[in-house]
């Protein structure tokens, strides 16, 4: 009797697409799909921070309930049924990714992610060759007031992982959001260009968890690629001496 | 305060209030003072003060009167005035000892008034909101005794369920319920919400509650706490209602300085006390997460439930939060029984509900009416009617969250599960009626630009969905759309309904979707006179490219 029970060592089992599964009670349907291989596409989900549930990407269908469910913010119950890919979710997905490039300015070609851009290759996984929504084309900025980093509005899917990691692990919480709707943006401190923030510790965790090429190293993006060709015309020169 | 004073007090009130001959009472809620009546209600104390006849005739402000459309409102003895301009204060005092100003009197017994059933709204229109006694003396702060003197939590929670009352916010979750939800949840520190964060284009309801009879909020949130066992309440509202927020103000120091709000209430070793904090103008705010995180000084974001409020809400405790109408609801249902509540409405929709008269109607402004009541009843007979000799077209109820309702479902009754069969909801108690001028295409635009603006940002298919539908809905109406435009629209709808995080993306396609059930045509019309309304497949350029 005085001994309490540990709830994390209660085990569930349930059924995700249609392979049984068993895993502990507390863990997430997310967890346990990809803990049991089962892929289940997400964008603002990442290990270690807080769940934020906003990418939509996850959301799965659960037997007997009429609304689909997030799977990263859905936590396993015993008996449960669950379905992560059927034609209806994938074309969610689909639409849900295509909106993402709709909203800005997201080129490939001249973007320095291009080839490690998660966003990148969720199109390619989602099978995505078109979209079908007008373009919003927005005028956004860059901001390169810091020595090391810099962050391209125009690349951001508002994913607010930069936003969780710097709060949550790195405690300097200089990043945050402003506004509504499309208009929302990743500011920092009190919407100041990010070289004069005052809490930034430049620890570089936000640009490394970056799902695209919204935050990157300076000196990393393509018109920064100089070749130094003043060579040739020296070692010409050097050798003309010589001789 | 001790149970006797309360009494006393109320006693008191009425012995000075038996000393006036006459009552002039004017309305001092926002519709009517837009239109002057705060400067009425200084010309009539003042005309009265000249005369001498201070002892005689009580002049107070009062709450609504509920035809806000003939504002300024003003009640002299039985007679109910309309249309009043301050320059009208020195005839109205004068007509007391004599008749009545002909021109000026707004007949109580047309259907708008006589149709009424008024529960929440009861005293407005008889007391002083800013008078703690006169509040008093009308049965404020009686229901809370009887709760703290004689009843036990589960008792109240009991009473609560058998009334069938619930939530007055739009969802209709039943009250009683998640009273008893909270009460259970562990936990020392618990606490109760009251949303007041009325946000839906063309809804005024809670506005007018808080206004017109603040002390009947504290008291139902009061006994909403002792229910659950919670000891600080917390009302949410919004900026934009200044005029709430004083009153609210003003009555909670009136309730603490009295003893009505604080350590051991009437005696018992229950304590209670509020706060107010206010909306920074976020129409999500009023989803209960990120209301709740908009009082903890977070952005104001919804979060996935569950965990949900009851168990784990404001600071991870606890929470009951309710609508501003629900907890006004409670001391009527406290001193006269469930039973006797029950017996109001339909069998799965009790009670009475407020609505927001707007549109094209003759009578414009707020009614309480029973559960069940005929949709064509609250059109036809209390709202007058269509101005003009136009034809009714359709009714926006639930604003951007809800539905439009046509002409041939106007015999429905009003009540939580026909509207919600009709594609629309019952939602905080908005009803916009349109007449045959409107285009229903234009209706769902300016609901959908709503939606889109508001939108946290939060979740993909609520952000750039309904910036996506808006894009659509605008092409529609400019004629340069295409039927699969169309399609899109329809595909994009279902979408952002079911994956979007919270009700507002969830429900942002509501007036899309009731305008194509009902209105299709309009939609097909504009498209067909497009020039390109019969080629193209309205797919964009692609600019986007994939590695292979």
């Amino acid at each position: 009797m005085n001994t309490p029970v540990d709830i994390t060592t209660e085990s569930i089992t349930l059924q995700i697409d249609d392979k049984d599964v068993s895993c502990r009670k507390g863990e997430t349907v997310l967890q346990v799909a990809r803990e049991n291989g089962i892929d289940i596409p997400t964008l603002c989900y990442m290990e270690g921070l807080t769940v934020w549930g906003g990418c939509r990407l996850c959301m799965v269908e659960i037997a007997g309930s009429p609304k689909l469910q997030a799977a990263c913010a859905t936590v396993c119950m015993e008996g449960m049924n669950i379905c992560t890919k059927s034609p209806r979710l994938e074309n969610y997905r689909r639409m849900i990714v295509e909106l993402l490039f709709a909203e800005r300015n997201h080129v490939c070609s001249v973007c320095v992610s291009n080839g490690h851009c998660e966003l990148q290759s969720m199109a390619v996984k989602l099978g995505i060759d078109h979209v079908r929504f007008a373009y919003r084309f927005p005028h956004l900025e860059v901001d390169n007031s810091h020595d090391r980093m810099r962050m391209d509005h125009n690349r951001c899917i508002l994913c607010s992982r930069c936003v969780r990691v710097c709060a949550e692990v790195e405690g300097a919480h200089t990043k945050d959001i402003k506004g509504r709707g499309v208009l929302a943006a990743i500011i920092h401190d009190l919407d100041q260009n990010w070289g004069e923030s005052s809490t930034c510790t430049s620890c570089g965790k936000c640009v490394n968890i970056c799902p695209t090429g919204a935050l990157t190293h300076r000196g990393t993006a393509v018109g920064e690629m100089t070749k130094k060709t003043t060579f040739l015309p020296y070692l010409t020169l050097m050798r003309e001496a010589q001789l | 305060m001790k149970p006797e004073e309360l009494t006393a007090m109320a006693e008191k009130a009425r012995k000075q209030d038996a000393h006036f001959s006459h009552h002039i009472h004017v309305c001092t809620e926002s519709g009517c003072v837009s239109s002057q009546s705060d400067v009425l209600l200084k010309n009539i104390t003042d005309e009265v003060q000249r005369r001498g006849l201070k002892s005689k005739v009580c002049v107070k402000g009062v709450g609504c009167m509920g035809l806000c459309c003939n504002g300024p409102l003003l009640k002299a003895d039985d007679t109910m005035y309309q249309f009043v301009k301050p320059e009208d204060a020195g005839a109205i005092v004068d007509s007391l000892a004599s008749t009545p100003v002909a021109e000026l009197v707004c007949d109580t017994k047309q259907p708008f008034f006589a149709r009424q059933k008024l529960i929440v709204r009861e005293n407005a229109g008889h007391i002083d909101p800013e008078s703690l006694a006169d509040c008093v003396a009308h049965g404020a702060y009686r229901a809370l005794l009887k709760v703290l003197t004689s009843m036990t939590p589960q008792q109240v929670i009991a009473e609560v369920s058998v009334s069938g009352l619930r939530g007055r916010g739009g969802a209709g979750f039943p009250t009683g319920l998640k009273w008893a939800t909270v009460s259970k949840a562990g936990g020392k520190t618990k606490y109760v919400i009251c949303n007041g964060d009325e946000g839906d284009p063309g809804a005024f309801m809670d506005r007018s509650v808080m206004e017109g009879d603040p002390h009947r909020v504290l008291e139902g949130m009061a006994i909403g706490a002792y229910a659950v066992g919670a000891g600080q309440g917390i009302i949410y509202v919004r900026a934009e209602y200044p005029l709430a927020v004083k009153r609210l103000t003003r009555a909670i120091n009136q309730a603490r300085r009295e003893g009505l709000l604080g350590h051991g209430l009437f005696g018992s070793n229950f304590d209670f006390n509020v706060e107010i904090r206010l909306g920074a103008g976020a129409f999500v705010c009023g989803e209960e997460t990120a209301l709740i995180a908009s009082v903890e000084g977070k952005r104001g974001m919804p979060r996935p439930r569950p965990p949900y409020p009851a168990n784990s809400g404001l600071h991870g405790c606890p929470t009951l939060i309710n609508n501003v109408e629900t907890f006004a609801n409670i001391p009527a249902i406290i001193e006269r029984g469930g039973k006797w509540f029950a017996t109001i409405g339909t069998e799965k929709s009790k009670g009475t509900k407020i609505f927001a008269l707007t549109g094209k109607i003759k009578n414009t402004g707020l009614i309480e009416v029973p559960m069940g009541i005929p949709l064509r009843e609250i059109i036809y007979d209390i709202a007058g009617g269509i101005p003009d000799g136009k034809a009714f077209k359709a009714v926006q109820t639930g604003g951007p969250s809800g539905g439009c309702i046509p002409a041939e479902h106007l015999d429905i009754t009003v009540d939580y599960e026909s509207l919600t069969k009709l594609g629309s909801i019952m939602g905080s108690g908005g009803m916009i009626v349109m007449d045959e001028t409107s285009n229903m295409v234009d209706v769902a635009r300016f609901f959908m630009e709503f939606c889109m603006t508001e939108s946290c940002g939060k979740c993909v298919p609520c952000r750039v969905g309904t910036y996506e539908m808006h894009e659509l809905l605008d092409r529609i109406c400019k004629r340069q759309a295409t039927m699969a435009d169309l399609n899109l629209l329809k595909e994009l709808c279902d979408m952002v309904k079911q994956t979007s995080l919270c009700g507002l993306g969830q429900s942002a396609p509501n007036p899309v979707l009731s305008t194509l059930r009902y209105f299709e045509n309009e939609y097909l019309n504009l498209i067909q006179s497009s020039p390109a309304g019969h080629t193209g497949d309205g797919d964009h350029h692609v600019a986007l490219e994939v590695l292979s």
